[in-house]
């Protein structure tokens, strides 16, 4: 059995999808998903304690060996991968929204069950698996479930919103596939590991760097690099909040993780950096999204949108850390992979809570918030403290990271960038308290609730307590990554 | 054809190239969503006819074991490679599942909305940010 794990933890998620559909009552088919998520969040754990036991697991799918083969193989860093994306998955679904202004419609709610649990394997198969066209399939199951997701926000605009995801989405997937098309035509092969022996000799064709740029610029689409991030402020935005909270956890996370596999084991730092020179490229596009990101969150009337833009702002620190090439930088992106994610859900999550009690996702509805619902208001400040990177919080662990790595490289310039763009997002958190404390409470609609069940508040603090736990204690998170880091820079998993 | 210019023989990859211009194009420029959808066909028709294009073998036949033949060697039988027609076999089916999310997506907005063009939904969601006085973020 344990041997099986690295397949079962996507195989378990995916079938369990139809099954849902076959249970079709709301209620079964919920206790069901929560049984296969938190089944899959085990697998996981058991899977990295596996790796960190015995090393780099290698899995061949069906016995065929690698490289003919499809692979499937967990090293340190993925291992943590997954673990981040099925515990995030774990807990936003946990979170019960059955009384919520933003439930999906009641009587399709399997439905909604059933595209979670597919974007969940998805997102698992991107970085369990060992080969790159398996990875296109994956990103194509999680990205088609999440649109499906993100069409049942309830107001109309999340047809629109979905529709455009959409229509970027494929286009970042068929830009993969072409990259994928272009490195096989010159490897002859598929397999990520077989493909970093055999490109180096053809490295220097064209054809090679092409495919590397289609495979860059597809997966930046997915993971929403600057300029290309269009997408995800509404998607993000008019999405029902669970869907919002398990996205903005995971998916753009994944895609990331995709980027640095390709990057580092694949094509190799040399390659990357010392010919092609990404980082020319990529530093200031990380800054621009730092920058406008955060500035535009400022502007946000609604914090689902605000959270938004500072995720867009989020994803430039991760990239920030994949362009200083050192370990201190890939440490820092890596782990903000995790901090950011499950603060950013648990932020999701509060605001969904706050809008339960307050009946309003608008920054000027929630007036009074830090009274009328104390514990959501607060749980969406200590978030917001780990988004700038206060001491004492997840963020600042990565953030702590990301300076070190870019004094390293002796870009002092960069550092004051990183600690100038965190305190933009101290006005940003700042809007929120200074409405949710220091204005008196508005007379409350009628028929609102009078508190937030347990089943809303305990999963979003358990994510925020995460992310304070996690910033005072990393043996979890850079005790991981650090060592995986050392690896992925040698070129190996 | 001047050999010079890499058309001969390659002609196959302009045609693809042209193909992914057109359906990108039609994506950029068109604003009924029915029209992009089918743009977004005709680009994702490129990067299936590109993995079929290298996966020909210049008078390769089709992969299927002959009795008797030798399977590497001399006298063994030219074959195309038939991975890269398996791949897309997948691709394809991606594509319809897009397709049918895209257009069920379509379906739903012109219930929604009363229309499929993109601009008429844009000046919808504007009027009703007027009328409302804020921007359509909120509840």
């Amino acid at each position: 059995m344990t041997e099986h794990l690295p397949v079962l933890i996507v195989v378990t998620p995916l079938l369990a999808a139809p099954v849902s559909l076959l249970l079709r009552r709301g209620d079964p088919v919920r206790v069901w998903s929560l049984l296969v998520t938190w089944a899959t969040f085990g697998g996981t754990v058991a899977l990295l304690s596996q790796v960190l036991d015995r090393g780099t697991v290698s899995y061949a799918l069906g016995g065929w060996a690698p490289p003919l083969g499809i692979e499937y193989r967990v090293g340190l860093a993925n291992g943590f991968v997954l673990v981040a994306v099925s515990f995030v998955g774990a807990v936003v679904l946990t979170f019960d929204t059955r009384a919520g202004s933003s439930r999906p419609t009641r009587a399709r709610r399997y439905l909604y069950y059933a595209a979670y649990l597919l974007c969940l394997a998805g997102l698992l198969g991107m970085a369990v698996t060992g080969d790159v066209f398996n990875i296109f399939v994956f990103l194509e199951i999680s990205s088609l479930s999440s649109y499906a997701l993100i069409s049942m926000g309830e107001q109309r605009r999340a047809l629109t919103a979905a529709y455009s995801y959409l229509i970027m989405g494929t286009i970042g997937a068929t830009f993969v596939l072409l990259g994928i098309g272009m490195l096989y035509a010159m490897t002859g092969t598929l397999n990520l590991a077989d493909l970093a022996v055999r490109l180096p000799p053809v490295a220097g064709s064209r054809t090679t760097v092409v495919a590397f740029g289609f495979l860059a610029v597809g997966l930046s689409i997915k993971m929403a690099v600057f300029p290309l991030h269009q997408w995800l402020p509404n998607a993000y935005g008019f999405a029902p909040p669970k869907v919002s909270a398990f996205l903005a956890g995971t998916a753009t996370k994944v895609s990331y993780w995709v980027l640095v596999r390709i990057l580092f084991t694949v094509f190799g730092a040399g390659f990357v950096f010392g010919t092609l020179h990404l980082e020319r490229f990529l530093i200031p596009l990380s800054l621009l999204g730092m920058f406008v990101g955060s500035l535009a969150a400022i502007y946000q009337d609604d914090l689902r949108r605000l959270l938004a833009y500072s995720s867009i702002a989020q994803v430039g620190y991760m990239t920030l850390g994949i362009s200083l090439n050192n370990p201190e930088g890939l440490t820092g992106g890596l782990v903000h992979l995790f901090n950011h994610g499950i603060t950013k859900s648990g932020l999701f999550l509060a605001v969904a809570c706050l809008a339960y009690r307050l009946g309003s996702f608008r920054i000027d509805g929630l007036a009074g918030a830090g009274r009328r619902a104390p514990l959501a208001a607060f749980a969406f400040v200590v978030g917001g403290l780990s988004l700038i990177g206060v001491p004492g919080t997840a963020g600042f662990v990565s953030k702590w990271y990301l300076v070190l790595g870019a004094l390293e490289r002796g870009w002092w310039w960069l550092a004051v960038m990183i600690l100038l763009s965190s305190l933009l997002a101290v006005a940003y958190v700042w809007r929120f308290v200074e409405v949710a404390y220091f204005r008196e409470p508005g007379q409350l609609a009628l028929g609102q609730p009078r508190f937030e069940p347990p089943a809303m508040l305990v999963p979003t603090w358990c994510l925020i307590g995460a992310a304070v736990v996690f910033g005072f204690w990393t043996d979890l998170t850079v005790g991981i990554v650090r060592p995986a880091v050392e690896l992925l820079l040698r070129g190996t998993l | 054809m001047e050999s010079g210019w890499a058309f001969e023989g390659l002609w196959i990859y302009w045609a693809i190239i042209a193909l992914m211009m057109t359906g990108l194009y039609t994506l950029i420029a068109r604003d009924n969503l029915v029209k992009k959808i089918i743009g977004l066909n005709i680009f994702q028709s490129s990067a299936i006819l590109l993995y079929v294009a290298f996966g020909k073998v210049a008078g390769g036949t089709a992969p299927i074991l002959i009795e008797g033949a030798p399977t590497h060697g001399p006298g063994a039988p030219l074959y195309s490679n038939p991975i890269p027609h398996v791949l897309m076999l997948t691709a394809i089916v991606v594509g319809v599942a897009t397709t049918a999310l895209a257009l069920a997506l379509v379906v739903r907005i012109q219930r929604a909305y009363g229309t499929v063009e993109e601009d008429e939904i844009v000046a919808a969601e504007l009027r009703r940010e007027i009328e409302s006085g804020h921007d359509g973020g909120g509840v």
